[in-house]
């Protein structure tokens, strides 16, 4: 059986209340929240579907518990040390008491990045050319960053595909799937569209809060299409 | 049957279970109010049951595809073998450019972005297949869930419709909500008689395993396919009734209900978790209690996971080995498909070549013939491989632009 130590809270001691209280507030507020929260059984039924719950020393019975409770030290203590272990796989869906632990952690999780938590940043470290990848080409992982030294446990299929990328490209029958930068063809007009949400959003607002970096990168590259394609940029955000 | 589970168990709904409302009724509803427009599933189509008694319709043909950023990307035979099974039957379809991921991987993976976004990207891409007159068909079992979760959330608040409305005025596109969120599993399901007709390859020695994908089934449960004849009607019946329809022997295992492992993030920073998972709970597992010769599952990011995981394992002495693909390769396999052509076994890391001998499809010969596809290519004698080249190339309007 696994003896897990007490969360030590007194790692965020120096955090005031307040601000625990206020990003507690933030996620309470999101309208979804209602809908992934009815009260907890405490019956741990999500624990025993949960894959993260296996492997790490996390629980989404103690996510809606806590958040049920409305325990402000707890949620900032899991705010920081569990949501990222979440797998987001909703198998906890099949709560006896409708909620959804996935869902709520999704929520914390956007409170943590849209406030830039340190925690998160360094969660999405190494994750920065994904989220690049995924926002400027309207697809996620590209055939072109399956390369051996990123992948070295899959095996030599990896390197093998970073070898032949482009000629295995060409031998695919459908015509929309020739490229290697993205996983298909995408139309311009479509990524412009695609930016024109990101911007209308705050999506681009939230991204400068987690890697300003990767935010500047992003508005070179969006900022020219949109422009090319009509739509007028205010600043950074709206 | 499947081999493993009881037959004696029949599901029935208890009559005092609260069933969710149906929310198609309120998408409807939301349209009369003139707040949207419902794109209607076009004829022909499948009526199939679903989880709580109701049916849903399926598409046949005059599909939109929407498809997945991790299977187009590095398991190009996913979505090859699902257009592949079109042309065979007959049923035309569009693949579009006016597409983009749902981008839900990202979203469940870092959480860098929100909900008006996320409805925002599903509701551009629904207008866009509106636009062309096809009916969206979706390939990822994250994109299909994801959409769904979408649906709720647009039926439940207004205001997240009025600033996707907004949004979509800006861009000058309509507000469409699709009367039914399909998934490509819910087309194969519908199509596997028609598919079984035209099988060429014996199926009767292959013991498949079934990774029913949690964003299929977990996320707003109503929507998937649950049929009394498989599984007692008490687990989702895709991709299991396919693989019964080709005559497969369908085994059980105990971790069936567990993820894969992917995790979203899991899956590209933190792969210790994955492999650790995917093979330790499910592919030791399918081995110990199965034996299967293949798993079969249906969504991009399960394939991925289940097979790329068993490579580092094999060093470990570990129960692996098993080849994973999608059923609609396994489908187009038996229906003939070229294994490397059409099915692009090439990209896959777990050894698929005992299940082609037990198929009997001579897999040397068949590399041999790509090989020299990629030499023709290679040399410029060729720009690409065509449908043509795999016997499929029929009349659909992927050829013929909208007028
Ligand atoms: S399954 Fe639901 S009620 Fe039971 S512990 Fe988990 S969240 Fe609470
Ligand atoms: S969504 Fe997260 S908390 Fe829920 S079962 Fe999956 S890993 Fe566990």
């Amino acid at each position: 059986m696994a003896l897990h130590a007490p969360p030590r809270l007194e790692r965020y001691a120096d955090v005031p209340y307040e601000e625990k209280e206020r990003l507690f507030q933030e996620v309470k507020a999101d309208p979804r929240f209602p809908d992934y929260l009815y009260g907890c059984y405490e019956c741990g039924i999500c624990v025993a579907a949960c894959p993260s719950a296996r492997f790490y020393d996390f629980s989404p019975r103690k996510i809606a518990q806590t958040l049920a409770r409305e325990d402000v030290e707890l949620f900032y203590y899991q705010l920081n040390e569990d949501i990222w272990n979440c797998s987001q796989c909703f198998s906890c869906n099949r709560c006896p008491r409708g909620n959804s632990p996935g869902g709520l952690i999704t929520l914390m999780r956007e409170v943590a990045v849209r406030n830039g938590l340190r925690s998160a940043k360094e969660a999405l470290e190494g994750y920065s050319r994904v989220i690049y990848k995924i926002m400027s080409t309207g697809t996620q992982v590209s055939p072109d960053m399956i390369q051996a030294d990123a992948f070295p446990d899959w095996g030599p299929v990896a390197k093998e595909t970073a070898e032949n990328l482009d000629l295995w490209r060409r031998a695919l029958p459908p015509e929309t799937m020739h490229t290697t930068t993205t996983a298909w063809e995408v139309e311009d007009r479509t990524l412009a569209e695609l930016y024109a949400i990101w911007y209308m959003t705050g999506t681009m607002d939230i991204i400068r809060e987690v890697d300003e970096g990767l935010h500047m990168i992003l508005c070179d590259v969006m900022e020219e299409l949109l422009e090319e394609k009509g739509y007028a940029v205010a600043g950074g955000g709206e | 049957m499947v081999q493993g589970v009881g037959n004696s168990r029949v599901f029935r709904q208890d009559p005092d279970l609260p069933v969710p409302e149906d929310v198609r009724e309120r998408v409807l509803e939301l349209e009369a109010e003139g707040e949207w427009v419902v794109q209607r599933v076009p004829e022909p189509y499948a009526e199939v049951p679903t989880k709580y008694g109701r049916t849903k319709k399926v598409p046949l043909a005059h599909t939109w595809h929407h498809k997945s950023c991790g299977q187009c990307g590095h398991i190009p035979g996913y979505s090859t073998a699902i257009f592949w099974l079109h042309r065979k039957l007959g049923l035309e379809y569009d693949d579009p450019r006016d597409q983009t991921s749902c981008t839900g991987w990202n979203y469940y993976a870092s959480a860098t972005s929100n909900a008006a976004a996320q409805a925002a990207v599903a509701a551009r891409n629904f207008a866009a297949a509106y636009e062309s007159g096809y009916f969206p068909l979706i390939h990822c079992g994250t994109s299909y869930g994801h959409y769904k979760e979408v649906r709720e959330e647009l039926v439940k608040h207004g205001e997240l419709r009025r600033q996707v409305r907004d949004i979509l005025g800006k861009l000058g596109r309509p507000f469409v909500m699709p009367e039914e969120i399909v998934h490509y599993s819910e087309w194969v399901y519908a199509v596997r008689h028609e598919i079984a007709a035209r099988r060429v390859h014996d199926c009767s020695e292959v013991v498949v395993t079934v990774h029913p994908a949690c964003h299929y089934y977990k996320l707003v449960q109503g929507d998937a396919i649950y049929d009394p004849d498989i599984y007692g009607g008490q687990r989702t019946a895709v991709v299991t009734a396919v693989a019964q329809a080709l005559g497969a022997q369908v085994r059980d295992y105990s971790t069936w209900f567990d993820c894969c492992g992917f995790g979203f993030r899991h899956i590209l920073v933190q792969r210790d978790f994955t492999r650790s998972f995917a093979v330790g709970r499910k592919i030791e597992v399918m081995v110990e209690e199965a034996k299967p010769d293949v798993v079969l599952t249906h969504d991009t990011g399960c394939v991925t996971t289940l097979d790329k995981s068993q490579f580092a394992a094999q060093v470990h002495n570990r129960k692996v080995g098993v080849p994973v693909m999608s059923e609609a390769q396994f489908a187009a396999l038996a229906m003939g498909a070229h294994p490397y052509r059409v099915c692009q076994l090439h990209w896959h890391a777990a050894d698929y070549r005992p299940l082609l001998e037990k198929m009997g499809i001579d897999w040397r010969e068949k590399w041999r013939e790509f090989e020299d596809d990629l030499e023709r290519i290679r040399r410029g004698e060729k720009e690409y491989l065509t449908w043509e080249d795999v016997d499929a190339e029929v009349p659909v309007r992927h050829f013929v632009p909208a007028s």
